[in-house]
Formats: C-alpha cells, structure tokens, sequence
C-alpha cells in the first residue's frame, strides 16, 4: 500500500450557505503525504472529507484507494465506512460522553491492545486524564483525545475536519506541532481540512484549493499560494481585524497567522476588495524588511 | 386490607411490568428506526403510532375487543388455528396494553436519539462498529435519562389505564380486575374506604414515579452544563 495513490473523481449536489452547488473534484494523492484542502466556508471542502469517509453518498463518479474501489457510481459499489479503514476526527470531535479518555481510545481498537493504548495515551499526554470522561475535559484535550481515538485503529487514511478550528492560537500552534508529530510518526496518509493558510504552510505537502465546489488549485504549498504576479521580498498571511479610516489614507489592521498585529496603508480604491475578516497577504516588493534578534 | 384487594393491586402491577417489558424490546427498535430512517412513509407511521395519546381510550378498546372477536378474521383465526381467545384475558390486555403504551415508550427514546448529535453515531462507524454495536454501546449509554422517562411513563400510564382495559377486559376478579377499574366498581357499590385505599395507592405512585423522572432529568440538565 506504500505506493497507493488515492484517485478521486466525483460529483455531488449540495447545499452551503451560499445556495446549491455541485462539488465536482478530480484529484490524485500519493500515500503517506499530508493533503489539505483549503477553501472559504461553503465551498465544498467537509462534504468532499464526508464522501472520503463514506458518511456521504456522491451523486456519481469514483474513488478508489490504492488497489481497492470505495465507490464506483458506475458499478454501484459503495464500500461502508466501516470497511474503509479511515480515522475520521469530527469538527465537533463527537467524542463518547459515556466512555472516559481510555475507553473512547480502545472502542477504536478492533481487539484491545493496551500497550498500544497507553502509547497513544502517553504520546499525547493524556496519561493522568486516562479515567475521565470527555465532559470534564478542556477542548485542548478533546482535541487530542479526537486524534488519538482516530489513530487507534491504525488508519489507512487519516481525514481530520478543521481540527484546530475551536481552539485560541497558541493552543492552536501547539496542536499543529501534535499532527505534525502523529503524521511522521505513524505515517498515515493524511487529509485536513483547513481555512487556515499559516496551518496549510506549517503542516502540508499537498494543497488542493476548493472554491464552489470546485478545485481552484493544487499542488506544494509555496506553489500554490505564491502567485507569480506577487515578488515579495516578504509575504504574511493574515486576517483583516479592523479598518480605520485616516484623512487621506486608510489603516488596515492585519492579525497574523501567528498572531502578530501589521497595520498597512489602503488608499480607497484598494478596499474597494477589502473587508474586515478577509484573509489578505501582505507583502513587500520596494524596501528590505529589517531583521534584528529579539 | 383482603385478598381482593392485594390480588388487585398484584394484577396491576404484573400488567404494568409485563407492558414495559415487552414495549422495551418492540420500542427500541421502532425508536431507532424513527429517529434514524429516511423512509417516505414515516410521518403515518408515527400518526399511527402516536394515535393513542389523542384518541378515547374507549375507541381504541372498541377496535380491539372487535379484532379478539371470533365474529371478525382476526378473533376467528385466533380461535381456529392458534386455538387462542384473547378478549376478558389477561393476555388481552397485555396486548391491548402494549399497543396503548406504545407512544409512551417510544416517543421518549425517540427525541432522545435525535437529541444526540449524529457525528456520535457516524464517529462509531467511522471506527468500524456496526450498527448493532454502536446502538448498545454509544447510543443507548448517552440516552440513559430518556430510556428512564420512557420506561416509567410506559409503567405509570400502564397502571392508570381505565377506559381501555374496562372494554377489552371487563371487570373479572384476579384475571382483567386493576385497580382504576376496581375504584369505580367499589364507587359504583358505595364502597368508599376500599375505593379510598385504591386511589391513594395510584396516586403516591404516581407521585413517586414521577417525582423519580423530573429529579433524573435535572441531574442530566446538570450533567450537560459542566
């Protein structure tokens, strides 16, 4: 299975929140790699992770994962979700409430291994929260819980939902570290859904950029997102926080991917396409950014 | 207190804990399959099965006692080939019972089901569990305060019967006797105090089962804050 190459071709109607919309993706993802797909709300990114999984029946099309057909609308094979081998880890985690942390981990064994559950436990360090239930847990440690009980069955492939999205920043990059570690530990081939460009950055071989159902691009991270018409000496990724409106300028306020503030200079006509909340690049072409140890 | 009277109240409470025996083990499923199934039909089948809580019991009594009849299909083949006869028995109104109960049951464990959120149910699939597996050991455990509701609802409702088992099972000491149709008789012969003992019994009962309900769903309410 090293080799394996997961082929995806297929097509679903569904609803978002900006109406209907057809997902039609063709894509092709070598095994042992760390995929994400990257795209505004609604654009198609869960649902596509849901028909990997098998939880969503796609309209036509086929999926096959290296020598085995997942679904073929053709044939009419639809393999269970059961059968497919994954780790799927939910946005909301859907951790057991009636199972504490070891128990949420080992119902994902087929036949308990505790040597391996304590390895997970202590690999995530969730060792001294092995007996408590989920309620009594911080959504740091859920989170981890999620990943661990989604490894527990030694998944073929590893399908993670936003799995940062509830978390504050630092929180959040000290997770990423986490899959990082999980995904060249265990090897797993990985797809994550993400809205977030410094994880996609940080953590992924492989990008595929979804918008309207739609793959927009895809390929190496730095290929994807570095546009060629943009030659910066330096380039940030960020979200717009606030925009303040100067006498002749305007102050657009810029929180970074790691939580550094940047406020640049927009004339009006630059934010004719700018609203706070939208993901920008700020970069730089004219001057040498300075650099100086702290 | 007499004989009579203990038999009664023992008549009852075997009618109570036989119904919600048997409505446990046809509810589950019905619920499972309500709460989960996208079948078309669905929205007359829960009519169907919800018709108990608007209808007289009377009506339902009326139906029933024609299906045990020998004069209909039903009652005659029952009779014919399972050489059964069902009206004035007590497993007449076990039965009757049962049918009467079903929304008590299954309403509750209903709501709790889709109360859960689904990617509990899908997460279990995802970690290869069958369906089987993963009604028993995820669905069930975190419905826990439902499955009590229902039971006790079923059980509480089951000894507070009246219109339902007069019609199908009448008034026959030790065999179709409870206790609501015992106050009325014992009113009816201007027997006050044993009618009395009667309605107490029901009515602490009541209370108490009840009483055990809201408390249980409290403490969930609680549980779900934290």
């Amino acid at each position: 299975m090293e080799d394996a190459v997961i082929h995806i071709d297929i097509q679903k109607k569904f609803l978002s929140a900006e109406g209907a919309m057809t997902l039609d993706v063709k894509a092709d993802l070598q095994s042992g790699t760390l995929t994400t797909l990257f795209g505004p709300s609604g654009a198609g990114k869960t649902t596509l992770l849901r028909i990997l999984a098998g939880l969503t029946k796609p309209d036509a099309g086929k999926i096959q994962f290296g020598d085995i057909v997942w679904f073929d609308s053709e044939q009419k094979i639809d393999v269970l979700p059961q059968q497919r081998h994954i780790g799927l880890m939910f946005q909301d985690y859907a951790l057991f409430p009636n199972m504490t942390v070891e128990q949420n981990i080992q119902f994902a064994q087929n036949k308990t291994d505790r040597s391996y559950t304590h390895q997970l436990l202590k690999i995530f360090e969730l060792t001294e929260f092995a007996k408590r239930k989920p309620a009594h847990l911080s959504g740091g440690q859920k989170q981890r819980v999620a990943l661990a009980r989604a490894i527990a069955r030694r998944p073929q492939l590893l399908l993670l939902d936003e799995p940062l999205s509830a978390l504050d920043s630092t929180m959040r990059s000290m997770l990423q570290g986490e899959i990082a570690k999980v995904h060249s530990m265990f090897n797993a081939t990985t797809i994550m859904v993400s809205h977030d460009l410094h994880e996609v950055f940080r953590l992924a071989h492989h990008v595929v950029c979804l918008e309207h159902g739609k793959v927009k691009a895809a390929g190496e991270p730095q290929e994807v997102f570095s546009d060629t018409s943009i030659s910066g000496k330096f380039q940030v990724t960020g979200q717009i926080a606030a925009i303040e409106k100067q006498d002749v300028v305007n102050i657009v306020t810029v929180v970074t991917g790691n939580n550094s503030i940047v406020k640049v200079i927009a004339f009006d006509d630059d934010l004719e396409q700018l609203s706070v909340g939208d993901r920008v690049l700020v970069f730089s072409k004219a001057f040498n950014p300075i650099i100086k140890k702290i | 207190m007499n004989a009579e009277f203990l038999e009664t109240l023992f008549l009852t409470f075997q009618l109570a804990f036989f119904t919600t025996l048997i409505l446990l083990v046809v509810g589950l499923p019905i619920a499972w399959f309500l709460a989960y199934s996208r079948f078309k039909l669905k929205p007359v089948l829960e009519a169907l099965l919800s018709m108990p809580l608007v209808l007289p019991p009377t009506v339902l009594g009326y139906y029933i006692l024609l299906a045990y009849s020998p004069r209909y299909w039903f009652g005659e083949w029952l009779g014919r080939v399972l050489n059964v006869r069902l009206a004035f028995t007590f497993e007449g109104i076990l039965i009757a019972s049962v049918l009467f109960g079903l929304p008590f049951m299954i309403q509750p464990l209903q709501s709790g089901l889709r109360s859960l959120p689904e990617s509990l149910r899908e997460a279990s699939h995802t970690l290869g569990k069958s369906e089987i597996v993963t009604f028993f050991k995820v669905l069930l455990p975190n419905i826990k305060p439902s499955l009590i509701t229902a039971m006790a609802l079923t059980f509480a409702h089951t000894i507070g019967e009246f219109g339902m088992v007069l019609m199908v099972g009448g008034n026959m000491p030790g065999v179709t006797r409870v206790a609501s149709v015992a106050i009325y008789d014992e009113v009816q012969s201007l027997n006050f105090s044993t009618a009395n003992q009667y309605a107490f019994i029901l009515f602490a009962l009541s209370f108490v089962l009840l009483t055990i309900i809201y408390s249980i769903n409290k403490k969930q309410d609680s549980w779900k804050m934290l």
